[in-house]
């Protein structure tokens, strides 16, 4: 009886593992974003921070693809220069988490015992604060800036890869590979960068893409709240905060950028989602 | 029971410590600033000197760490010099309006997720499961200040049902006072329920694969009984995860929430805390805030032992 | 005992699609159980004994196709809208399944799962249900019935969750009991008592029961009939005592010399089945048992044998070398 249940859900699994069309559509997207960011200047566009006071909250013109915004600046312009910056700090933070979170994974992980017990005791602490206070306490202190923003974010990161990593090592660690570079005296740095990294690089790999979807969400919020990215530099997040003011009169200054955040945070989510239920099966289906 | 309940107690305590030490720490990174912040126009070199002495803020780190924690132990958490108000007066008039806030919001989160979970979870792979799984999935990437102004341009511009901001105490006007938290409460709805739904539904169809469940079937029980008693007390261990889990993030989009609708709330008290550069509030608010987190996650610690009666009894 | 068959089987079969292509669990199986007999069923893992069961109540898979005709007191279970059957189920159909620990709902009481049943085909009030309750339990010789009703599956030894099992099943006075491998999961000398209580609750209600089990020893002196089981089919039907005394099929002469002898020398070894059964999904053209049977010849390879008559009516096998009569040891 055991084995039939299990041909039945082996059929579900095989479904899920088809890439399907949506995700592709996601890497298109996403894709595409990446080559506009960062070809941002080679683009015929207007400047996203000249202002014409003549023209404010102006509708599509043919100087104006998507018109301009309450202080007369290029939407578009706009929408392509925030692109950068909400992207550049979607991910350059979790790569911080990445490389401290995944490293201090995997030695947690491998070398278990008081040195474990430790790293995840402080990870606990870190994670006893909600995260978007702890951001902000530190912004107030530290000041505003790209940097500290994306340092920030990166340390709040941390834990979260750290347990990815860890429960990565701890099942490959007591595999047979592991055991035989042991038995032929291997060193601990070569089994670690050898053996176990290239394993518990897939799921965080697909960690780190929604840790970008994630990082791209607080991000906005800040921004939103004008406790992000400082002026002049303006992300996704700081348009839409500034388009709130002109939601009677021209909605779009708000939407505009909405949906540009709303389809980058969904092409991450299901790349990562689809990386994740390939890589990690038994999880697959959250 | 009781010795459940004292050990988690006593994990419990150097979590509080180690919070307390960490919010401290954030906020003796630049000390100089505190009292340029707080003479604002008038700083002078010799003033600023005068008030860090006053403050005590030339002493070592770990003596001022001790000597507020002194302070705080006794429920003094500082005053702000902006308002004069102490800390706990300012956090005591704000708190109602946030607990309503989320409790609203949790409410209206569980209420949406939970029977969807479970008519997904009996109807799983049909077309209504994987509509709704979709759409869970969208509304994950739908950031919370994002649904904010789809619902305040939808209810409040275009059909001009709801206000968009606005507050009044519930004891004044108990009609107004939800009026008024309809929008904030279903935006951070909004982003909960597809976090319930999804986990909960994938415990329950887990679960509807085991053998006590097919046993239900053919004792001959009614569908809703299996479902609602044998399918969904097991995993209602999963929707008490999940909802602790979702504490953090909930005290995170109140905040959005809060600043975004003008209510004044506790979120909006740090965030004004901080245009304001008032940082004694800010200091004494996340600390709060934080502890109040952790005291959260062992009650949730708690509720785990009174639905699984296996953990109860010492049983995995 | 009448004649009259309350559990006919006709031609039932059941496929289900899986990524490696249909795998047939059963394969046209006819079978009859009599109103207070007992019928047991016998095979390996896999060769489809649970599928059956499962097909018996109408609760396969969701995936599974099934056809045939199954007749149980009169009425065509498959033809039968959802709501009748589920009246059926519990009240004149009832289980046991082979694990207790996860047959019974962990989380809720004993006395909850045992009532919910009552007060469902019952419609008994709630202080009925308790006291029929603490009847049942007794009547499974657990002591001390009054306070199992508010303790939960886990506080209870195995063999006692299995009893509860049992007590449930019975709770409704059902016409025929299902017991799926009802001991495999239990301590060997909890088995027989398991067993015994079984055969005697069947006697004592009048009750049909199919008993199902890998272990041929299980079913002698507690069944009336045997039907043996190979691959989704039935392969030798026999009275019990027919059955052990003059078997004809190579398996059952098998399954039977595998049952480890309380009187053979010490470290004789087991004489087990070489081989395993075959893959579902990839049915064989001949006899399905031929790449294990040792007396196996060129048409067993290439046909299938049809099921056909011993000596009487009762007695069908399905080979075309069967063993010649003569008492085998350890009948």
């Amino acid at each position: 009886m055991a084995t039939l249940e299990l041909t039945i859900t082996e059929i579900e699994q095989m479904q899920a593992r088809r890439l399907g069309p949506l995700c592709w559509m996601a890497v298109g997207w996403m894709t595409f974003m990446f080559a506009v960011a960062m070809f941002a200047d080679v683009l015929p566009l207007p400047s996203p921070t000249d202002m014409d006071m003549l023209e404010r909250r102006a509708p599509t013109s043919l100087q104006h693809w998507l018109g301009t915004d309450g202080l007369g600046r290029d939407e578009l312009a706009r929408l392509i220069f925030g692109a950068r910056v909400s992207l550049v700090v979607g991910l350059c933070a979790p790569v911080i988490g990445l490389t401290f979170g995944g490293a201090l994974g995997m030695l947690a992980g491998y070398f278990r015992g008081r040195f474990e017990t430790l790293v995840v005791g402080s990870m606990d602490v870190l994670l006893a604060f909600p995260p978007l206070i702890l951001a902000l306490a530190v912004i107030a202190y530290l000041g505003q800036s790209l940097v500290n923003l994306t340092c920030i974010l990166g340390v709040l990161g941390i834990p979260a890869f750290m347990r990815v990593a860890r429960a990565s090592t701890l099942t490959l660690a007591r595999r047979e590979f592991v055991i035989a570079a042991q038995a032929l005296g291997a060193t601990h740095a070569r089994i670690l960068l050898r053996e176990l990294l290239p394993n518990v690089m897939l799921p965080l790999l697909a960690f780190f893409l929604l840790s970008v979807a994630v990082t791209i969400v607080v991000e906005g919020a800040l921004s939103f709240l004008g406790l992000g990215v400082p002026p002049p530099a303006s992300s996704w997040g700081s348009m839409i905060g500034e388009g709130r003011e002109s939601l009677e009169v021209a909605p779009r200054l708000a939407f505009m950028p909405a949906i540009a955040m709303f389809l980058t945070v969904l092409s991450f989510n299901l790349v990562g989602d689809t990386l994740r239920a390939l890589t990690d099966p038994r999880q697959g289906a959250l | 029971m009781p010795g459940f309940v004292a050990r988690r107690l006593l994990y419990l305590l150097p979590v509080l410590v180690a919070v307390s030490m960490l919010t401290f720490l954030v906020a003796s990174l630049l000390p100089g600033d505190l009292a340029y912040v707080i003479l604002g126009d008038q700083a002078t070199p010799e003033k600023v000197e005068a008030l860090r002495h006053d403050m005590g803020l030339d002493q070592p780190v770990w003596w001022r760490y001790f000597g507020w924690l002194g302070h705080v132990l006794q429920g003094d958490f500082g005053r702000s010099f902006r308002t004069g108000q102490t800390v706990l007066q300012a956090v005591a008039e704000r708190l109602p309006v946030s607990f309503e806030l989320m409790i609203l919001a949790e409410v209206v989160g569980l209420a949406t997720g939970v029977p969807l979970a479970i008519v997904c979870a009996a109807r799983s792979g049909g077309a209504f499961d994987r509509l709704m799984t979709g759409t869970a999935f969208g509304m994950l990437s739908l950031p919370t200040f994002l649904s904010a102004i789809l619902l305040i341009y939808l209810f409040a511009v275009e059909l001009r049902w709801l206000p968009a901001t606005g507050y009044v105490p519930f004891a004044e006007d108990p009609v107004g006072n939800l009026r008024f938290f309809v929008l904030p409460a279903l935006t951070l709805a909004l982003a909960e329920w597809p976090g319930i739904m999804r986990v909960l539904r994938s415990d329950m169809i887990a679960t509807l694969q085991e053998d006590y469940i097919a046993l239900a079937k053919a004792k001959g029980l009614k569908a809703s009984r299996i479902l609602f008693v044998h399918a969904l007390k097991p995993s209602s261990l999963t929707l008490v995860t999940i909802a602790g889990i979702n504490i953090g993030r909930l005290i995170g989009g109140a905040l959005i929430v809060e600043t975004i609708f003008a209510l004044p709330g506790i979120g909006r008290l740090l965030v004004g805390a901080i245009y304001t550069r008032d940082l004694i509030i800010l200091q004494g608010v996340v600390l709060l805030v934080a502890a109040g987190f952790v005291v959260m996650n062992f009650i949730v610690d708690l509720l785990y032992a009174v639905l699984d009666p296996r953990i109860r009894h010492g049983h995995a | 005992m009448n004649d009259v068959a309350l559990l006919t089987l006709e031609g039932v079969s059941v496929d289900l699609p899986t990524p490696r292509g249909n795998l047939r669990a059963v394969d046209g199986v006819d079978l009859t159980v009599g109103a207070g007999r007992t019928l047991g069923i016998v095979g390996e893992s896999g060769c489809g004994k649970t599928m059956l069961s499962r097909a018996i109540l109408q609760l396969l898979p969701k995936k599974a196709k099934h056809s045939g005709s199954v007749m149980f007191d009169g009425q065509d279970l498959l033809q039968l809208p959802p709501e009748r059957l589920r009246k059926l189920r519990g009240r004149s159909l009832a289980v046991v399944f082979q694990d207790p620990m996860t047959s019974l709902n962990p989380v809720l009481t004993i006395g909850t799962q045992l009532i919910e049943t009552l007060r469902e085909h019952l419609e008994l009030d709630l202080a009925a249900a308790e006291m029929r309750s603490v009847e049942l339990l007794a009547a499974v010789s657990i002591p001390a019935p009054e306070q199992r009703l508010k303790q939960y599956p886990h506080q209870l030894s195995g063999g006692m969750r299995q009893r509860v099992a049992i007590a449930i099943a019975l709770s409704c006075e059902p016409k025929l009991l299902i017991a799926d491998e009802p001991t495999t999961a239990l301590d060997v000398t909890i088995q027989a008592q398991i067993l015994d209580l079984l055969v005697r609750e069947q006697r004592r209600r009048h009750m049909a029961m199919i008993l199902i089990t890998h272990d041929l020893g299980v079913v002698a002196g507690r069944t009336d009939e045997v039907a043996v089981m190979y691959a989704g089919r039935v392969v030798e039907r026999a009275p019990t005592p027919v059955l052990f005394k003059k078997m004809r099929m190579p398996y059952t002469e098998a399954l039977l010399a595998a049952i480890p002898k309380i009187d053979a020398a010490p470290h004789t070894p087991l004489p087990a089945i070489s081989g395993r059964p075959p893959d579902p999904t990839r049915p064989l053209r001949g006899c399905s048992f031929s790449p294990r049977c040792r007396y196996a010849a060129r048409r067993c390879h290439q046909e299938k044998p049809a099921l056909v008559e011993a000596e009487s009516r009762e007695h069908l096998y399905a080979c075309f070398h069967p063993i010649e009569t003569g008492a085998v040891a350890g009948a």
